[in-house]
């Protein structure tokens, strides 16, 4: 029951992990840019809750509410102060402003909220499953993470293939010059990228602070960093990667927790995604990019 | 001392390079291009030196056998041609892109490989170079077999080219562009290049006169200091020839050279390429769409359709052949 | 001629650095440094070589590497390992020093090397992400790592000191997991610094200004084309990034002599270290390995000098970086600023006209 449980909450990681990962990749695979701050986006809306439910005493679901509004509104605004500028120029240019911006947003959260972690109160206010007469219990976060991923995934999926804006994002990846000779307005396209990514992001910080409480302005950082390499894990670019690749990180994360050593669970985690790279060089579900000579 | 064996060790280069210089040609020709001086000059008068040349091509043709004389003799094989092709094919995913595949081209030819877009031209010299392994069929440079090699290595073997998309190293001055070419002739370690030891300085030495020696052949040696991607179209063309004639190759493939080019800059390249024939002695196989170029200056021509040989033979029958005009303008 | 101006434009970075010695110097002397900025000096030179060094690779070579922090982890504790095994058996600190800067750059060099080999084979932001990995990675394992000595000899352990299982009277603990390295000698001074960052200089100017260099050089702007000419793309590829692997490992060790207790942590050693040294090359030009140690030298000494400003100075510092990167790169900007530019000698002409 052990492995069970440590199982299925490292599901519930992964599932968090994927949904960061989704904002990673649609913005990789539209705007051809890592975006760096994307996972200070998510501690952004972990604070914005803090605020409205645990400060103002509102409800939960305003607070998601809010905090998606805001993390939204964020989103759009950084990629056209601090990104479009330098639609043109170099990638790594590019890279060092997402840098940027996510140093901002980690000092103004500094400024703002102090280094101290604060407490968060989940989200979740459901009772937990207990399973096989207590032998197994999975807490509501955990099934409300899983159930939001899957909802998320399915959705994101349909507002791609099925609405006009999910074509105009794939033309957009597939060939940006093109698209914009069909008449797809880029620029609109890229910032819709960024409103889902962040609103996404929003959503993931409610999910994993409510997992793990301890809110502070580097939250969003490391989850950040491991979402972009379930990204990468399950080839950039491409949604049911992003789900494979975070799903697979959560789970070997957790279990090498439980098992190996916590701290090594990073390390292994890093390993696992090099092993997978050296075999497949452009992730599990990733395209194949040949050169032509 | 130390600048005697200097002086020696260029000599010792441009004779390497004349070594290939066409057969029997005349002695005074081998000496002019001694000195970086005279080698501009004889750039300046191409027709006597295109004289020198075309007589032993045609008295090789005469006597209907490869030639095999002095000049060649340091490193050619004698009786073998430069290069010579055996029923090559290469599929992608069940597509015969090049299919049985055969040429021979002589020592000194200037052979021409052409044929409508996508007939799998671009792909022929993939092979040759090693970029892909063919499926069957083999490759001969020189008498030995280079089939299989990697890319790397068969430019070692002789084999240089051009790109249809040019690949210059951008960011490179025009005559660090050439350096590198002659990065496998002209050596020193890379402590001794940290280092700054004597060796360095003799060798770079004697790459900067071997490199200024080839621009100014290409009359590019104002722009030696230039950043590659700052040269104009036509330059950067020749600037990529030199690169690959700095490898000191027995063959020289040049794909598309005259694509994105005017009129005038055609001639000039037809000019260009004629006249390295004959100032290194160079055997060339060419991709070109541009008929008036290939009707100019290429002995032979095999037409590529797709991916099998069409027909091969003497320019001016091949260009004449129904079936080349069928499959340029259709029934 | 070009090798005229590269040798002036060199002599001119030379120049810069000893330059800067020679005022900090006179500063010292005379009592003009708070003894803050004292404390900076040594920092200052390592994230110098180190922005030189991943100039190498990113500049250089063309290849984006964020696991930077992890070669210098190595250099720093195999360095300060040394150092404190041979404290009885070499009595010079000098001696210790130098012989710990030359097995930190070898030990970083060795392992570029190893992870260069699969890792060069992936292309740009692949490659950046396993870079990454295998800097945290490296950072993870050296935070788990206990290492003691006794009259038998060493013992290695990934769990506790106790299972090091040494001799109770003769062992002594040298790598403590995550508390690290403790009582290294603070030898690094600001002279070895610099000293340390002319050779850096030396170095990785001398290689790229050689057969090797264009070798490497042409591999970034052309792969294709470089290979079709015979060059060595693993060869050389490997070269340039073991040797800035090594020089990152001798900036570690440099780094490890300046501070009582070196610890694997996230702050010293993590992939923001690689970013931090990554955004001092990429502000001070790609190739440019002047505007490295420039970038590299402002940007360490910014928030120091903004100290004064209290908790604003990391906020200040990001909005820097956010408008220098918008102002250097920005297609509109670089049209503005050579408009401006232009305009100002325009009118520069006019009057003397």
């Amino acid at each position: 029951m052990g492995f069970l449980s440590y199982f299925i909450s490292g599901v519930s990681l992964g599932a968090v992990y994927a949904i960061i990962a989704l904002g990673y990749t649609m913005v990789y695979g539209i705007a051809r840019m890592l975006n760096f701050a994307h996972g200070d986006i998510i501690m952004v809306g972990g604070f914005v809750i803090f605020t409205v439910v645990s400060t103002l005493g509102m409800p939960p679901l305003l607070g998601i509410v809010v905090a998606v509004a805001a993390c939204t509104l964020l989103g759009v605004t950084t990629e056209r102060v601090a990104y479009r500028p330098l639609r043109e120029a170099s990638s790594l240019a590019v890279l060092i402003t997402a840098i940027g911006v996510s140093y901002l947003l980690q000092n103004i959260a500094l400024l703002v909220f102090g280094s101290n972690p604060r407490q968060f109160t989940s989200v979740v206010t459901l009772p937990n499953l207990v399973l096989a007469g207590g032998a197994l219990t999975i807490s509501s976060t955990t099934i409300v993470t899983i159930i939001s991923c899957i909802i998320i995934m399915i959705g994101l999926t349909a507002f791609i293939n099925k609405t006009k804006m999910g074509q105009a994002m794939l033309a957009v990846s597939e060939d940006r010059g093109a698209a914009s000779l069909m008449g797809i307005d880029v620029n609109k396209t890229i910032a819709v990228t960024f409103a889902i990514g962040s609103a996404l992001a929003a959503i993931a910080g409610a999910l994993l602070c409510s997992a793990y409480p301890s809110l502070t302005p580097y939250t969003g950082s490391m989850p950040g960093i491991k979402a972009f390499t379930a990204a990468v894990f399950g080839g950039i670019g491409s949604i049911p990667g992003a789900l494979i690749g975070g799903i697979v990180l959560g789970v070997i994360e957790n279990l090498s927790k439980a098992y190996i050593s916590s701290q090594l669970s990073d390390a292994i985690v890093f390993a696992v995604l090099i092993i997978v790279l050296l075999v497949r060089p452009t992730g599990i579900l990733g395209r194949k990019i040949n050169e032509k000579v | 001392m130390a600048k005697k064996t200097t002086m020696d060790a260029a000599r010792t280069t441009v004779k390497a390079g004349n070594a290939t210089a066409p057969a029997g040609a005349p002695q005074n020709a081998a000496q002019t291009a001694r000195t970086p001086q005279n080698a501009a000059r004889a750039a300046q008068t191409p027709q006597n030196a295109a004289q020198a040349a075309r007589t032993p091509q045609n008295a090789g043709q005469a006597a209907g056998k490869p030639r095999n004389t002095q000049a060649a003799g340091a490193e050619s094989n004698g009786s073998f041609p430069t290069l010579e092709v055996r029923n090559l094919s290469i599929s992608f995913g069940g597509l015969k892109a090049v299919d049985g595949f055969n040429v021979v081209i002589e020592k000194g030819q200037l052979y021409g490989l052409i044929g409508p877009n996508g007939a799998g031209k671009t792909t022929v010299f993939n092979l040759l170079t090693g970029v892909y392994k063919p499926d069957t069929g083999t490759i001969h440079l020189d008498g030995k077999n280079i089939t299989g090699k990697k890319t790397i290595e068969i430019n070692q073997e002789g084999i240089a080219r051009t790109f249809q998309n040019i690949r210059l190293f951008k960011d490179l001055s025009v005559l660090d562009n050439v350096k590198v070419g002659l990065h496998n002739h002209h050596k020193y370690s890379t402590l001794e290049g940290i280092l700054r030891l004597p060796s360095f300085y003799k060798v770079e030495k004697e790459m900067n006169e071997r490199a200024m020696e080839l621009l100014s052949v290409f009359d590019l040696d104002k722009e030696c200091d230039y950043k590659a991607s700052n040269l104009p179209y036509g330059k950067q063309r020749k600037l990529e020839i030199a690169r690959a004639l700095a490898t000191d190759p027995k063959l020289l493939l040049l794909d598309e050279p005259a694509a994105g080019m005017n009129p005038n800059e055609t001639s000039e390249l037809m000019e260009t390429i004629r006249f390295v024939r004959e100032k290194f002695g160079m055997t060339i196989l060419l991709i070109e769409h541009d008929m008036k170029l290939v009707a100019g200056i290429c002995e032979k021509l095999t037409v590529l359709n797709f991916g099998q040989v069409l027909t091969q033979g003497d320019t001016s029958e091949v260009l004449n052949d129904r079936r080349v005009i069928t499959a340029y303008l259709g029934e | 001629m070009t090798k005229n101006k590269v040798r002036i434009q060199n002599a001119v970075t030379y120049g810069m650095v000893v330059l800067f010695w020679v005022v900090i110097q006179i500063m010292d002397r005379t009592g003009h440094l708070t003894s803050l900025f004292k404390g900076l000096l040594v920092p200052l030179c390592m994230y110098a070589i180190l922005a030189v060094s991943l100039n190498l690779t990113v500049g250089i070579l063309g290849e984006l590497s964020l696991g930077h922090a992890g070669f210098m982890c190595l250099g720093a504790f195999s360095g300060a390992f040394l150092t404190n095994c041979l404290e009885t058996a070499v009595p010079s600190m000098g001696l210790r020093f130098f012989m710990a800067l030359i097995l930190g750059a070898v030990v970083a060099g060795i392992f570029g090397l190893l992870i260069g080999i699969p890792v060069l084979r992936l292309k740009g932001d692949y490659l950046a992400i396993v870079t990454l990995a295998f800097g945290e990675i490296i950072k993870n394992l050296i935070n788990v790592l206990y290492v003691g000595r006794d009259v038998n000899g060493f013992h290695f352990s990934m769990k506790d000191t106790t299972s090091l299982g040494m001799d109770k009277e003769t062992g002594v603990v040298l790598i403590k997991g995550a508390q690290g390295i403790t009582g290294t000698p603070r030898a690094a001074t600001f002279t070895i610094g610099i000293l340390l960052l002319l050779l850096t200089l030396f170095i990785v100017l001398n290689l790229i200004h050689s057969r090797a260099g264009r070798a490497i050089m042409s591999i970034r702007d052309n792969r294709i084309a470089a290979e079709s000419i015979g060059i060595n793309i693993t060869k050389y590829k490997l070269m340039a990034f073991s040797i800035s692997a090594a020089l990152a490992g001798m900036a570690g060790v440099l780094y490890a002599h300046s501070l009582s207790t070196l610890q694997a942590s996230s702050n010293n050693f993590g992939y923001n270290k690689s970013i931090l040294i990554l955004v001092f090359v990429v502000l001070g030009g790609l190739g440019n390995m002047r505007g490295s140690i420039i970038a590299a030298m402002l940007l360490t000494a910014l928030p120091e000098l903004l100290r004064g400003l209290n908790d604003y100075r990391m906020l200040i510092y990001a909005v820097v970086l956010i408008v220098m990167t918008i102002f250097n790169s920005s297609p509109k900007a670089i049209e503005i600023r050579s408009m401006v530019l232009s305009r100002i000698r325009g009118g520069a002409k006019k009057e003397v006209a």
